[in-house]
């Protein structure tokens, strides 16, 4: 006979007949004299529920209660004792331990709960691997080291101790999952977790498949190979252990441990034959729920003749309807009492694989999901969850006239835990969806690349290759896909720091803007593209909309929101209406979007780059204009961005030459050389998610102060001149910018390189777009105010001289409009439009000089 | 004509006996798909197939090889099957293993409980038949096929009539648009009722068909639909893939098991049932004998689906295309006097025209799609010219689909595929095209009016379809890009409100009085011969290879340098974007593998040409954007 080493070898094969016989009940005690116990398979009975035609008697089915007091103990070569009967996972949850009562001491008064999700897991008896099965008639203690589930390696007795001391002294030092937050991580976990079950009261012990794998390989494995019969032994060395040290608490129910993050986490794809009744984890997305199914568990039947009732259990979905009454010996005297049977809740879920998971050019997988008991509706169509489970593979029904069976299987996950991925987003961080497993030797090819002293520039070249030059402007979108590091400041009030770089691309008509755009787009995981000219300001941030099916009002969140920390690209931004340009106006400096509609009442968050293009009005850039008054946004919107280039025609030929030989390049050139030339986008993406993953970098004394000198710099230039030439916003945007780089070169500290790489590329930007055209100095205030400062001061000089002038013709309380237009531009020497005529009288009528009405101007 | 065709006729014996002999040895799975790979490798055996385009389904015998020629449409979730059973014979009471693998069904009395059982993996593909394949080429593969069909006791009786149809397709094929019902696709029920009483056969398949919703992606579609069982190389299929499927045709009854048959008692026990809607039933199981099971032994990506040019890529294809392209030139010359005449006379739109039908998305480079073409024909004259312009679009291209622009259509067409999730499918729509399928979008329909919201979207899809050859389909919760590569031909009176790569106002050289009848002698005096060499050049001249040397670049960067010089206003990145991809078409429609200087040279002309027409024509309208 084999002993249980030899057991996990033939797992797979075992696997393989999955849907094999109902008979195995009937036939348990007997099989395991016939065959050695190794090359049976085990948890037959479970998985083919629905299996009719099936020759299950109640005679001989140990779990019927009915039968369990007289047939099953009174026969004699049976390898248990009643107490190890009571004692085992074979017994949990079986009603019968309800009925009679627990004869243990603390668990008693606390009814057990099925566990639907297990499947009934009371059938597979346990075998001596050691002795002949027939016979051991040996003492419970000297069994309880031999014997195992019938079909696995599991020996209840060690794996519930083992199970016990993992709970007394797994700690985990380094534990940051927020579920353990306010516990003591140098005191055992899962024991704290206890207390604070009976506090609670909620009697559920979620325990991490690592930190049991991390404790003990073994019983790991188990857990993962046969769930079914490990996950009730779990159950019950929590509770011994629960009811010893809290005697008098008062729980629902017995405690149900779930496990989860099975690290066979895999995606929906991978699924195969081989991992049939194995615990695993998926992702994926909910598609759809069904309504709440009522699943009897437990049958009540009364005699008609004598009132007398027994209790029979549903076995794979069937009730073995008594025929006889066994107090009065009628034959079918006996009916079902609706109102007495038992229930449970069911739910159907529908899981399709998430898009991240998929290769390109096929559709996505779905899988079917059973919910029991309180995991019923506690996921909604649209959330993405991890799903720990079992792997069920059900044959298809017979059709009842047909004696061939349909080959196929049908498959389904009873799920045993579940974790919302985006259940935090809206709230704060959201560290685990990010979390991309990255492999050793990834890690050290990345770590290599950020090594190279280039790396900057090779990140920038990779970036859309197929787009010419533009350097500055790939470099500043390389730092925004990097961003900066996230601070909080909510302690002193100031709420959360902007840790994202917002671009705005402007320049003339087919510098190819949008194909850079889409670039983006596509390089980013939680991207979003939207066009001007096509959104509204709802479906950027959120609308509420009644759910056809549920009639109830849901929150659907716009492209802002859906890019919660990835970047949202907006083309055609020129285009865009303004109430929806409002919008952007909170969501680019608080990062949030506050909501008030049809009675919901929300902020939600929103820290998304803002990668925007726009064209500019006259459709061709005018260079003798400012950036405003080519592209008409309000700079209360411009300021809000860290860098605005402009992409335009160089027009050298030089330029033109490259530009030529580059695209013919694209054209012609072969897939190999182009991948010599250039990083590859997987590379590239995953150096940006393990930047922003691991990489928070902070100020160094140097580089403050290397910030503090540029940022006082930049204000002096302006105060020669009056005017002012640098606002806290660009220092916060440099320190972003340095930030950024500090991340690309995968440093903890932001150096004074950075710094200088910051100034440098804002000091382009800011040539590029706010330079006035009227001196071809660099003045911030076109950005900031809308105004150079040079115009400003021409404003108020045609202010003063037409004060002045109406001053000089003394005391006229009202004058015609229109001739004092002509008066004044006769006086002056430079030309006066009337729009700045205008201005003028605006200007003093703010200093309460005179008041406008109509075509007549009063003196105050 | 071989005698032994048991390969074709009983496949399951060819695969059992193999499974017999292998004693379980995983490996005769391997030597199953080699021994009918090597079968169909023989000269001309893959033409002994029946195929499932050509011959109606209830000609065919089930469980025999057949081939079919299609686009998968949907993938559904793979399935677990018994690839390896045991059943107990009753009178011997022995097991016996039994091979799951091809099958729908197991024999009686499995032994469920046998620890024999082998359970493993296959998934379904949902195909429809390529969609807006031309009635030429349907027409053309039906008649070879015809030649040689000896595994059926089938017939084609028919070619008499085959060939008035042909006559037909270009004397009515107004009359036919507009009631496409009576279009003779395939061979749909006008054979059936020649072969069959009509009294005794009151339901045809086309109104089975009409209740249960086959999903062909363009309406008006007809032909079987299938369920295509694949066992190996799950993941070099992708949707929207055009194949050609060899495999055991299964029509057993036992599949049909329709929701309204089932007893809702049972429906209630039975935990499984239920958790499929009577939508996803229908999707996924319906009856065999309107959708075929065909379990699949080999499959063929196809290049392309024109009947003419040999299928797959072997020798004596590159013998064909070097014997064809002595005459190239020759051809060329021909297909552009005769486009120049459908083209009222105007020869540089003709040229235009040929460029863009052999134009193909040849490459991306990250976003950017390659070799896209698409023509902005400008100026059409009204009244139905665009709608004959098609018909002789058609006339030449394997596979195109007229999308009439108006106001209605787009405001109730589905373009974009959108999954269904009650029914757990992808729901077709007209944007769902094999590759090099020419849509013809007619924009002289587009009437003033308000476009809805469903409306705006299609327009945005036709414009992301144009600009990046992707079609975003919705699943609801996400969009998923789907790549594709569709030739987009814009007909409109001014410039398309649609993006397009290159636009060509129309000028008309003459205007002849009546256009219906100017267009039809121009077509009647094409033979059927020379149309099939132009039909076979249209295809044949975007399958060639081309490469640019070193010395060719740098003359071009020189050009390009040049053009700046004197106006960098006028020559743009965009410009010299479509110059080299006019070069490139310009080129391969002569059948040169390679850029020369002339070839260049000849590209900025027609280029130039085409400008100044354009720059006329906004100074002639004045104030167009």
């Amino acid at each position: 006979m084999s002993s249980p080493t030899s057991t996990p070898g033939r797992r797979k094969r075992n696997r393989d007949d999955i849907p094999a016989t109902p008979k195995s009940t009937a036939k348990a005690g007997s099989d395991g004299q016939v065959s050695p116990p190794s090359q049976r398979r085990r948890g037959q009975d479970s998985s083919n529920g629905d299996l009719p035609a099936m020759p299950t008697s109640p005679a001989t089915d140990i779990a019927s209660p009915a039968v369990h007091d007289t047939s099953l103990f009174s026969s004699p070569p049976q390898l248990y004792s009643l107490e190890v009967d009571m004692s085992s996972p074979l017994m949990y949850g079986t009603p019968s331990s309800r009925v009679e009562g627990t004869p243990r001491s603390g668990v008693g008064g606390t009814p057990a709960r099925q566990r639907p999700d297990l499947g009934s897991i009371r059938k597979a008896p346990q075998v001596d691997l050691h002795s002949d099965a027939d016979g051991a008639v040996a003492s419970e203690q000297a069994l309880g080291q031999k014997l195992v589930i019938w079909g696995t390696d599991v020996n209840v007795g060690t794996c519930k101790e083992k199970f016990q001391r993992f709970l007394q002294r797994f700690i985990d030092p380094t534990s940051n999952e927020d579920e353990n937050a306010g516990l003591d991580l140098n005191e055992p976990l899962y024991m704290q977790k206890l207390e604070e079950i009976s506090v609670v009261g909620e009697p559920v012990l979620n325990v991490n498949c690592s930190h049991v794998q991390s404790f003990d390989a073994d019983l790991y494995r188990q857990l993962i190979s046969y769930p079914q019969e490990v996950i009730p032994t779990f159950d019950m060395a929590v509770n011994e252990l629960f009811f010893e040290r809290f005697p008098d608490s008062i729980l629902e129910h017995q405690i149900q441990v779930r496990p989860y993050n099975a690290l066979k986490t895999r995606n929906m794809r991978s699924l195969n034959p081989e991992d049939i009744d194995q615990m695993i984890t998926i992702s994926g997305m909910v598609i759809r729920t069904s309504q709440l199914i009522p699943e009897m568990q437990e049958a009540f039947f009364q005699c008609q003749v004598c009132a007398f009732s027994t209790r029979v259990e549903v076995d794979r979905g069937r009730i073995a309807e008594p025929a006889v009454c066994r107090n009065c010996n009628t034959t079918h005297s006996l009916a079902l009492i609706h109102n007495r049977s038992a229930f449970s809740d069911k739910q159907m879920i529908k899981v399709q694989e998430s898009p991240d998971d998929m290769p390109a050019g096929q559709t996505p997988h779905t899988t079917i999901v059973y919910a029991h008991n309180d995991l019923v509706d506690k996921v909604q169509p649209g959330d993405r969850i991890n799903i720990t489970g079992i792997y069920r593979a059900v044959p298809m029904r017979e059709n009842p006239r047909q004696s061939n069976v349909k080959s196929v299987y049908k498959t389904h996950i009873d799920v045993i835990h579940f974790r919302k991925t985006d259940e935090k987003r809206l709230h704060g961080l959201d560290e685990d969806s990010d979390q991309k497993l990255f492999t050793e030797e990834r890690v050290q090819i990345l770590k290599e690349l950020a090594s190279k002293p280039d790396v900057y520039d090779r990140l920038s070249s990779a970036l859309a290759p197929s787009i010419y030059e533009h350097e500055d402007i790939k470099k500043g979108i390389l730092l925004q896909l990097f961003g900066g590091t996230r601070k909080d400041f909510s302690q002193t009030g100031r709420g959360n720091f902007r840790a994202e770089v917002n671009i705005l691309l402007c320049g003339d008509p087919g510098t190819s803007k949008s194909q850079l755009l889409q670039y983006v787009f596509n390089l980013v995981p939680r991207g979003q593209y939207t066009s001007g000219k096509g959104s509204s300001a709802v479906g950027l941030t959120a609308y509420v909309m009644k759910d056809p099916e549920t009639k109830q009002l849901v929150l659907q969140t716009g492209a802002l929101v859906l890019s919660d920390n990835g970047i949202c690209c907006i083309d055609e931004f020129d285009k865009m209406s303004d109430s929806t340009r409002s919008v952007l106006h909170e969501v680019m400096e608080q990062q949030t979007l506050s909501i008030a509609k049809a009675g919901i009442i929300c902020q939600l968050n929103a820290r998304t780059s803002v990668l925007a293009a726009a064209n500019p009005v006259e459709s061709q850039w005018n260079p003798k204009k400012t950036t405003i008054e080519n592209i008409q946004l309000p700079h209360t919107l411009l300021s809000r961005f860290d860098l605005i280039f402009l992409m335009l025609d160089p027009q050298d030929e030089a330029y033109d030459r490259r530009l030529a030989h580059h695209l013919v390049a694209l054209y012609y050139q072969s897939e190999e050389q182009i991948e010599e030339e250039f990083l590859d986008m997987a590379v590239l993406k995953d150096y940006i998610a393990y930047a922003r993953t691991y990489i928070n970098p902070r100020l160094n004394e140097e580089a403050s102060q290397a910030l503090i000198e540029a940022y006082v710099d930049m204000r002096k230039i302006g105060s020669g001149r009056g005017m002012v030439s640098a606002y806290p916003r660009q220092l916060e945007s440099l320190i972003r910018l340095a930030e950024a780089h500090a991340k690309v070169r995968f440093s903890d500290k932001v150096e004074t390189i950075d710094v200088e790489e910051a100034k440098r590329l804002q000091r382009e930007a800011l040539k590029q777009s706010a330079t006035d055209p009227r001196t071809g100095f660099v003045d911030i205030s076109i950005l900031t105010t809308g105004m150079s400062a040079t115009a400003r001061k021409r404003k108020e000089e045609v202010a003063q001289a037409l004060k002045k002038m109406i001053q000089s013709k003394g005391k006229t309380p009202a004058m015609k409009y229109q001739q004092l237009f002509d008066d004044l531009r006769g006086q002056s020497e430079a030309a006066i439009t009337k729009d700045m005529f205008e201005e003028a009288l605006r200007a003093l009528a703010d200093e309460d000089y005179l008041t406008v009405t109509g075509k007549t101007v009063r003196l105050l | 004509m071989p005698s032994s065709h048991d390969w074709i006729n009983k496949p399951l014996g060819v695969v059992e006996a193999m499974f017999a002999q292998s004693n379980s040895n995983p490996e005769w799975e391997a030597k199953v798909l080699e021994y009918f790979k090597g079968q169909l490798k023989e000269k001309e055996s893959h033409s002994w197939v029946p195929s499932l385009n050509d011959v109606p389904l209830h000609y065919l015998k089930p469980n025999s090889l057949v081939k079919f020629r299609c686009l998968v449409q949907d993938m559904f979730d793979p399935e677990f099957y018994m690839g390896v059973y045991e059943t107990v014979d009753p009178s011997t009471k022995a097991n016996v293993l039994r091979c799951g693998k091809y099958k729908d069904v197991t024999e009686c009395g499995v032994d469920l409980n046998s620890r024999n059982t082998v359970t493993a993996e296959r998934q379904t593909f949902y195909c429809v038949p390529i969609p807006g394949e031309s009635p030429w080429a349907k027409e053309i593969s039906f008649l070879s096929a015809a030649r040689v069909v000896p595994s059926t006791s089938y017939v084609p009786s028919r070619q008499k009539r085959s060939y008035e149809e042909d006559d037909d397709d270009m004397d009515t094929q107004p009359q036919k648009q507009r009631e496409p019902h009576t279009e003779p696709h395939g061979n749909g029920d006008s054979k059936r009722q020649e072969t069959e009483a009509p009294s005794s056969q009151t339901t045809t398949p086309s109104d089975c068909s009409s209740h249960l919703d086959l999903n062909f992606p363009l309406p008006g579609e007809r032909g079987p639909a299938c369920l295509v069982k694949v066992y190996e190389g799950l993941d070099s299929f992708k949707l929207n893939d055009t194949l050609e499927i060899y495999g055991i045709l299964s029509v057993n009854p036992v599949l049909t098991v329709l929701g309204e048959e089932k007893d809702p008692s049972l429906l209630l026990l039975n935990p499984t049932e239920s958790m499929e809607t009577p939508e996803e039933q229908r999707a996924h199981d319906p009856p065999a004998s309107l959708v075929p099971r065909l379990h699949m032994l080999y499959a063929r990506p196809l290049q392309h689906n024109n009947p003419l040019l040999p299928s797959a890529p072997t020798e004596d294809q590159s013998a064909f295309v070097s014997s064809f392209l002595v005459e190239m030139a020759s051809v060329r010359a021909e297909l552009l006097a005769y486009l120049t005449h459908v083209l009222l006379g105007d020869g540089l739109a003709a040229e235009y025209l040929l460029l863009h039908l052999i134009s193909d998305v040849y490459t991306r480079r990250d976003v950017l799609p390659l070799g896209k073409f698409t023509l902005n024909l400008s100026g059409c004259p009204l009244n139905s010219y665009t709608e004959r312009l098609y018909q002789i679009v058609q006339q030449l291209v394997p596979c195109s689909y007229r999308l009439s622009m108006s106001l209605h259509t787009m405001n109730s067409m589905r373009l974009v595929p959108k999954k269904d999730y009650v029914a757990n499918r992808l729901v077709s729509g007209a944007l769902q095209l094999a590759r090099n399928t020419s849509l013809f979008l007619d924009e002289t329909q587009l009437e003033q009016g308000q476009l809805d919201s469903s409306g705006v979207r299609n327009i945005t899809a036709l414009g992301n379809l144009i600009s990046w050859q992707k079609v975003d389909y919705d699943f609801s919760y996400h969009q998923m890009e789907f790549p594709c590569n569709i030739n987009v031909l814009v007909t409109s009176e001014g410039r398309s409100l649609l993006p397009s790569d290159c636009q060509v106002p129309l000028q008309p050289q003459v205007t002849p009085p009546n256009m219906e009848e100017y267009l039809t002698t121009i077509h009647m005096a094409q033979f059927t011969s020379q149309i099939n060499k132009f039909r076979v050049y249209l295809s044949l001249a975007r399958t060639l290879d081309y490469s640019i040397s070193d010395e060719v670049t740098k003359a071009v960067e020189d050009d390009f340098v040049d053009m700046r010089k004197d106006d960098p206003q006028s020559v743009t990145a965009e410009d010299l974007h479509r110059m080299l991809v006019v070069a490139r078409l310009l080129s391969l429609s002569l059948g040169q593998t390679t850029l020369s200087r002339d070839g260049w040279m000849r590209a900025k002309h027609i280029d130039m040409l085409r400008r100044s027409r354009t720059e006329q024509q906004k100074s002639l309208n004045g104030n167009e954007p």
